[in-house]
């Protein structure tokens, strides 16, 4: 009897198994047709730009070796500009602006903190080459190869020079900028360069109107004022321009040595050209002993200053995580009063529960925290550097280009009377 | 002495960042695997919200709704095609669920009908997904057109997607189907 029972009990539990097996199977399974009818192919278009990647290495490589050339060997100015529109055509509108190198410094960034994410080799090569190249020549790809540098600097028509303290601190905000993209890719948050690429949009022909108006602006400015994204906000331009400071062959105004003739002391559209100090002053020991005090005293103070109130901004920071706006979400969530968003709905539906996304969230916002710290004693550590920098006092005898600054787009070259 | 020194400072300065260059790419290249990724949502996730017509940086939409007829029922009655509680199954545009008339309904045997999705029409809204989704065998679904997609580096939908449905797929596995809609009740 007991037999019988285990074994009836086993065939229902079998019979149960096969019915379960069934209803995963379709709601209404696939007709036998019997009129010889042919079922299309489920259409799979394949992937337009597989070999593209390679290409834009090689293309990127060829193009910032031939305006090297132009720059530093030509000298002409004229062969920039032929570069420049190459690099809008192609990088620009041919290629639609992606992979960048400006935005590459995030990749670089989310596959330095996530193990799991795998960086394409383009996007490797769009950051290192020209970080290689400035190392040895200067800022030549900025000059014409960044079709973003590219783009404003066929527009600049009416160079105007800003007041100096200005120009300081605009300058500070590409430093900002690039802390908090790091910050951002490290936390695989976003992309915020990509996302607020003021001429991607253009390169399109698509954009949303708030970007669109965000990138004519952009080059409405730069017909008075020289690249204003490329110095008051790239954030890859950051980096280039502390390589640059050490590059081995950079740009110099004169072939040979320079006469102090001054013809070229207006030709800079970006004011990167530093001129001779007229006398020969030193600074004398007590004082210049008093401002190295000063200063060290003054920048571990900006730093813990820029850290602390980073660390106070962390929730708002992690505000921008999807993850962390839906956990708020969540938890201010009252059915009674609210509508489910799409948010909320999409999470229900995956069937996770609450607590496991709270965990989660909990452990981004920590990480907006540390990040948040560091972040904001990079600001304070940056801040007092540029105000240690303006107090160097510096003796120049000939017009040089400030090699940090300068992106040698080779217009100074042509004031130069001197023959090689 | 004074420019000497200062060239020798460089010179160091130099050789630290050229070193720290070629070790991130060493590191990285290391990490990095051959071939590009490419964005594709997982239909299993979505939710058909209708953010994929809306936030994609490409209009229209580089996803778009995709048939795969392996798992179509080939029914009279599509949750996909027709609006709710219609009055007669003709292809009459007040029928449709779509609202830019991207199917192609199409007799085939009795009682059994075709259901080809246009191409250049849709627009990836997802209402036609839901609707299968829901009634039927949940054989089409939202996926990105790799021919379409320019393969942003943050793609704008990921972003905005609410289920969290997009992730970076090899360039190998570039279209990812889900299974058979089972009758669990969600």
């Amino acid at each position: 009897m007991k037999k019988s029972l285990a074994f009836i009990s086993l065939l229902i539990f079998f019979v149960g198994m096969e019915f379960a097996a069934f209803s995963q199977q379709q709601r209404f399974p696939k007709p036998e047709f019997e009129s010889g009818y042919a079922q299309p192919v489920t259409s799979m278009p394949v992937p337009r730009d597989g070999m593209f990647a390679l290409l834009d290495v090689l293309v990127l490589i060829a193009v910032l070796s031939l305006i090297t050339w132009f720059i530093l060997k030509k000298r002409s100015r004229t062969g920039v500009v032929a570069v420049s529109i190459f690099s809008i055509l192609y990088f620009g509108f041919f290629r639609e602006g992606c992979v960048c190198s400006v935005g590459s410094v995030q990749n670089v960034v989310l596959a330095l903190f996530n193990p799991g994410y795998h960086i394409p080799l383009s996007a490797l090569a769009f950051f290192v080459i020209p970080l290689a190249y400035t190392l040895f020549f200067g800022r030549t790809f900025c000059a014409g190869v960044c079709p973003l540098g590219a783009v404003q600097d066929v527009f600049l028509m009416r160079p105007v020079t800003l007041k100096k303290w200005l120009q300081k601190a605009l300058g500070l905000i590409p430093f900002i900028y690039l802390g908090l993209s790091v910050l951002y890719a490290a936390t695989a948050t976003d992309f915020i360069i990509c996302r607020y690429d003021p001429f991607v949009g253009i390169f399109r022909f698509n954009a949303t109107f708030f970007m669109f108006a965000i990138g004519a602006a952009f080059l409405l400015i730069s017909i008075f004022i020289a690249r204003p994204y490329c110095r008051f906000f790239c954030p890859y331009g950051v980096l280039l321009n502390l390589v640059s400071r050490v590059s081995k062959n950079h740009l110099t105004i004169t072939p040979s040595n320079c006469i102090q003739c001054k013809l070229c002391e207006n030709s800079c559209p970006l004011d990167a050209i530093n001129k001779p100090v007229v006398v020969k002053q030193m600074e004398d020991k007590r004082s210049a002993t008093r401002r190295f005090i000063l200063l060290s005293l003054i920048i571990p103070a900006l730093m813990i200053v820029g850290g602390w109130t980073g660390a106070n901004f962390h929730e708002n920071l992690a505000k921008v995580n999807s993850k962390v706006r839906l956990a708020d979400e969540m938890l201010h969530f009252d059915s009674k009063t609210m509508k489910e968003s799409l948010e909320i709905e999409g999470f229900r539906t995956s069937g996770k529960p609450v607590e496991q996304l709270y965990l989660e969230a909990a452990e981004i916002v920590k990480q907006f925290y540390y990040g948040g710290w560091i972040l904001g004693a990079f600001i304070g550590l940056v801040i007092g550097l540029a105000l240690s920098g303006l107090s160097r006092y510096q003796y120049r005898e000939d017009y040089s280009p400030d090699k940090g600054a300068c992106v040698s787009c080779a217009r100074c070259l042509k004031y130069c009377p001197v023959e090689k | 002495m004074k420019k000497d020194r200062r060239d020798f400072l460089n010179t160091c300065f130099r050789f630290v960042a050229g070193a720290g260059i070629v070790g991130v790419a060493g590191v990285l290249a290391v990490k990095s695997q051959k071939g590009d990724f490419l964005w594709q949502l997982d239909p299993a996730k979505c939710t058909q919200c209708g953010r994929c017509a809306t936030s994609c940086v490409v209009t229209p939409s580089a996803v778009k709704c995709i048939h795969v007829y392996d798992m179509c029922g080939y029914c009279d009655l599509c949750g996909g095609y027709f609006r709710p509680n219609v009055k007669n199954l003709s292809t009459g545009a007040e029928n449709q669920l779509c609202p830019t008339g991207a199917i192609k309904r199409s007799y085939v045997e009795d009682p059994f009908f075709k259901y080809e999705i246009i191409d250049e029409l849709c627009i990836g809204c997802g209402k036609c997904v839901k609707g299968c989704g829901a009634f039927g065998n949940g054989s089409l679904q939202l996926q990105v057109s790799h021919d379409l997609c320019v393969n942003c580096n943050q793609c704008a939908i990921a972003r905005d997607c609410p289920s969290d449905a997009f992730s970076r797929v090899p360039i190998e596995q570039a279209y990812k189907f889900a299974g058979f809609k089972t009758n669990k009740k969600i």
